[in-house]
């Protein structure tokens, strides 16, 4: 984009810079999702110090983060992809749960890849199913979504009676899959082991982060991860994207310039759903408990939408939100309630380091709020010992919360999100 | 006259009725695929209801599912989506448990503070969604799906057995209420009873539908859910409306899971149930937020739900009433937009056959098409497509092709 000054003449090379005070400087997304992870690792690896908590870093903890952290993106991507074009999806819930069955359907026959296949196809229905509601027939974008989960429930329930039990003799359970092959980095990771079983401060925290991430992954991982700067690509770099997008900002400017916007609509539903799909199919396939389960998707969809609203609409923020769900889950799957409260402790350094970030920039109000959660949370780490088991199994959805508190007015979702649109209506 | 009446009865009745016949149409092929006879199936299940104390169970359950609705309609009046319904519910009635178990008041004294402790409770697990979208601007959605989560965790710690909770034989329960706090219902012999509360649940469609309808409140509340701007031109503080409808919808919530607290188990177990909340959203669809319609749809539901019971019985897989319940919910989404869509395009005909009659008496030429911009008065007489007339009839040319 140039700045048309109205001054200068119409030469060919634009340079002049508009009048007022210069734009503030920002640092390019990478930048500040480099700091933002390394801020992160900087705050569990003191925690860790400081706590004598090694699960907060070990390779176990980073593992596991990695496996939950790969529905929770594939949902997110699925939402950032209707959202962008103008769909609430709320039914990525239930794209998901379609996702599982047929994963494990395809899986069950055709071995991992085609679970993979399968799943994605059962997601690309759902996603259809939601595209007729919403774009063809108007229907309110959150009444689809809830009535596709409702749905989706119903029939998985039916069909995994109806094809699983005589395998599993349980009608809501599939008979076990077989997964993928799990790859390491080595020797790297061996070396990686060594100097974390060593429990030297920092450095062996660092090495078991790192350790966990480059060992025990599997394609589907490497696959979810390739898409987000692959969306990415799509999305901002190439025309189809742009128009994507454009249906998501404001469809009759788009429609004006000649893109039919329910076509794109449409292609975003199914890619969206595809994408749900794909992440029920991370779940069957998790090395850890490998089949279709009822109600094994556990409201991931909803955080998966969640982690995308965390990241303001964009697939880097995105990732970053994923991995927040995800390691926290992971966290308290390994650890229980003794490391979610060492986690306490970290967020109050987090809170400190945010209030004392507010003052320097002279916004009192902000800083004094930082300031009072911080020694909130310090407080409640104080005085009790662990955290109940009860709670520490919903520490994701409570982290989820409280992080939108804190982000959610700083957002901006595409403009037309959600909108009804008709061609030729205005 | 005639006219007029069958008219609002198509507007009112046309969707859903197209809505069930397809959805049982789709459901009877689904029957057909996996090998059952779709007219023995319907047989059994309207017969069904007169055997023993189904008709009752039916009555009682759509209470319940009847208060879920209303919950969330209160929410849709405001476009606000309530999807935390089921965590208020469970939450309140758990708590309501525990206190009601605690102390044995006076009878009419002790049901009260069930009730008054259920009701802050879900209003007070709304509030926090309610208090998050009003002035951090976090999406109700998301935020009430969180808190369900939470809720589940929260009430597995309040019955442990070293917090609040009983130990029963494998099951965890809270202390059950003394016969002082249970809600007497009416005994019909050998046909069940029906709770008590579900008089208390029609009370509150007739409270919903004349705070709505006949108080300044429910037209602020519609207002600004229809129009947040224009309502704040018109002095209604939007901030605060959202709190209000929330904590209300909360409020109501809380009482879902008292029908059966009161009448029938006087004590939250681990097993106490689950997913009236959903439910509810889609009890609401169904009912397009009217108390009447929300009745019907509730008692729809409890009779699917009943009717799955006697279909497992003669073999017929269960799960084919439950796909029918979503299909029923997606079809009236759908019934009601084409219905909606019909009827706007057949008043733009109307007006433009209209405003031609007109020009046509006058001296324009007639059947030329509208002129470009019409005179004051026909503008006026466009109404609903509030565009004027050029761009209704525009409309209404392109709109045989899409309404489909």
């Amino acid at each position: 984009m140039t700045t048309v000054n109205p001054t200068a003449a119409p030469g060919p090379a634009p340079a002049t810079v508009p009048a007022g005070p210069p734009p503030k400087r920002r640092l390019p997304g990478w930048a500040r999702g480099a700091g933002a992870a390394g801020a992160a690792v900087a705050v569990l690896v003191v925690t860790s110090a400081l706590t004598g908590q090694h699960e907060l870093t070990s390779s176990g903890t980073a593992q596991a983060a990695l496996r939950l952290l790969l529905p929770i993106l594939l949902a997110g991507l699925g939402g950032l992809w209707a959202e962008r074009a103008g769909v609430i999806n709320l039914g990525l819930e239930g794209m998901m749960i379609l996702g599982t069955w047929g994963g494990a359907f395809a899986g069950l026959h055709w071995g991992p890849w085609a679970a993979v296949l399968g799943g994605v196809l059962f997601g690309v229905l759902g996603g259809l199913l939601h595209a007729l509601a919403t774009v063809t027939f108007g229907v309110n974008h959150i009444v689809s979504g809830v009535a596709i989960t409702l749905l989706a429930a119903g029939l998985t329930k039916y069909l995994s009676t109806l094809i699983f039990q005589p395998t599993s003799h349980n009608p809501r359970q599939s008979a076990p899959l077989t997964g993928f092959d799990t790859y390491s980095v080595q020797p790297l990771g061996n070396w990686l082991g060594t100097v974390e079983d060593h429990h030297t401060p920092v450095l062996s925290d660092l090495a078991g982060l790192l350790r966990g991430v480059l060992t025990g992954f599997t394609p589907l991982v490497i696959l979810g991860l390739v898409l987000v700067p692959v969306s990415y690509w799509v999305l901002w770099r190439t025309r189809f994207g742009l128009r994507l997008r454009s249906c998501g900002e404001n469809p009759y400017a788009a429609e004006s310039l000649g893109v039919n916007v329910y076509r794109y609509k449409y292609a975003a539903m199914v890619v969206s759903g595809g994408l749900a799909g794909m992440g029920g199919v991370a779940l069957v396939l998790n090395p850890g408990q490998l089949g279709y389960l009822e109600g094994q998707t556990g409201g991931r969809g909803y955080i998966g939408l969640a982690a995308m609203i965390f990241g303001n609409w964009r697939p880097g923020g995105l990732l970053a939100g994923s991995a927040l769900f995800g390691y926290v889950d992971g966290l308290q799957l390994r650890a229980g309630g003794q490391a979610v409260h060492d986690l306490l402790y970290g967020a109050s350094l987090l809170a400190i380091v945010v209030a004392i970030a507010w003052a320097l920039r002279r916004r009192w109000l902000p800083s004094v709020l930082a300031a009072a959660a911080g020694i909130a949370a310090y407080a409640v780490y104080f005085f009790t010992d662990t955290v109940p088991r009860e709670f520490a199994t919903y520490a994701p959805q409570l982290v989820t919360l409280v992080v939108l508190a804190v982000a959610a007015q700083r957002l901006r979702p595409p403009d037309a999100d959600g909108l009804e649109y008709r061609r030729g209506s205005e | 006259m005639n006219g007029v009446l069958t008219g609002w009865l198509r507007g009112r009745l046309l969707a859903p009725v197209l809505a069930v016949t397809f959805s049982a149409l789709l459901c009877a092929v689904a029957l057909l695929v996996s090998g059952d006879a779709p007219w023995t199936a319907l047989k059994v299940m309207v017969s069904q209801v007169g055997q023993g104390t189904t008709a009752v169970d039916i009555v009682n359950s759509a209470a319940v599912y009847y208060l879920s609705g209303l919950a969330v309609a209160l929410g849709f009046q405001m476009k606000l989506f309530n999807i935390g319904v089921e965590g208020q519910f469970r939450l309140a009635a758990c708590v309501a448990a525990i206190v009601g178990g605690l102390w044995a008041l006076p009878p009419v004294l002790h049901t009260v503070l069930i009730i008054l402790v259920a009701v802050l409770v879900g209003a007070g697990w709304a509030g926090i969604a309610a208090l998050l979208k009003a002035y951090r601007g976090v999406s109700e959605v998301i935020s009430t799906i969180m808190l369900n989560a939470i809720s589940t965790g929260v009430i597995a710690y309040l019955i442990r057995p070293d917090t609040f909770g009983v130990l029963e034989g494998n099951n965890i329960s809270t202390k059950p209420i003394a016969p002082s706090g249970q809600f007497p219902g009416i005994s019909l012999g050998d046909k069940g009873t029906v709770f008590g509360m579900v008089f208390v649940a029609a009370a509150l469609g007739v409270g919903y539908w004349f705070m709505l309808g006949r108080t300044r409140f429910g037209f602020e509340l519609k207002a600004s859910g229809e129009s947040p701007t224009a309502a704040a031109a018109g002095g209604v503080n939007a901030r605060r409306m959202t709190v209000l409808a929330l904590l209300l919808s909360g409020a109501v919530a809380g009482m879902v899971g008292l029908p059966e607290l009161l009448g029938r188990d006087f004590a939250y177990t681990l097993n106490s149930p689950q997913g009236y909340g959903f439910t509810g959203i889609a009890i609401a669809l169904l009912g397009r937020n009217n108390p009447v319609g929300i009745a019907a749809g509730s008692l729809l539901w409890a009779f699917l739900d009943k009717a799955a019971l006697a279909l497992d019985n003669i073999g017929v897989p269960r799960e084919i009433a439950v796909i029918m319940q979503g299909v029923t919910v997606i079809s009236v989404v759908i019934a009601y937009e084409i219905v909606r869509r019909y009827e706007l395009s057949a008043q733009r005909r109307k007006v433009a056959s209209d405003a031609s009659v007109a020009l046509g008496s006058s001296d324009a030429p007639p059947s030329s098409g509208p002129p470009p911009s019409g005179p004051p008065s026909l503008g006026s007489a466009a109404g609903p497509s509030s565009s004027g007339p050029a761009s209704g009839l525009a409309g209404s040319s392109g709109n045989p092709s899409e309404a489909r």
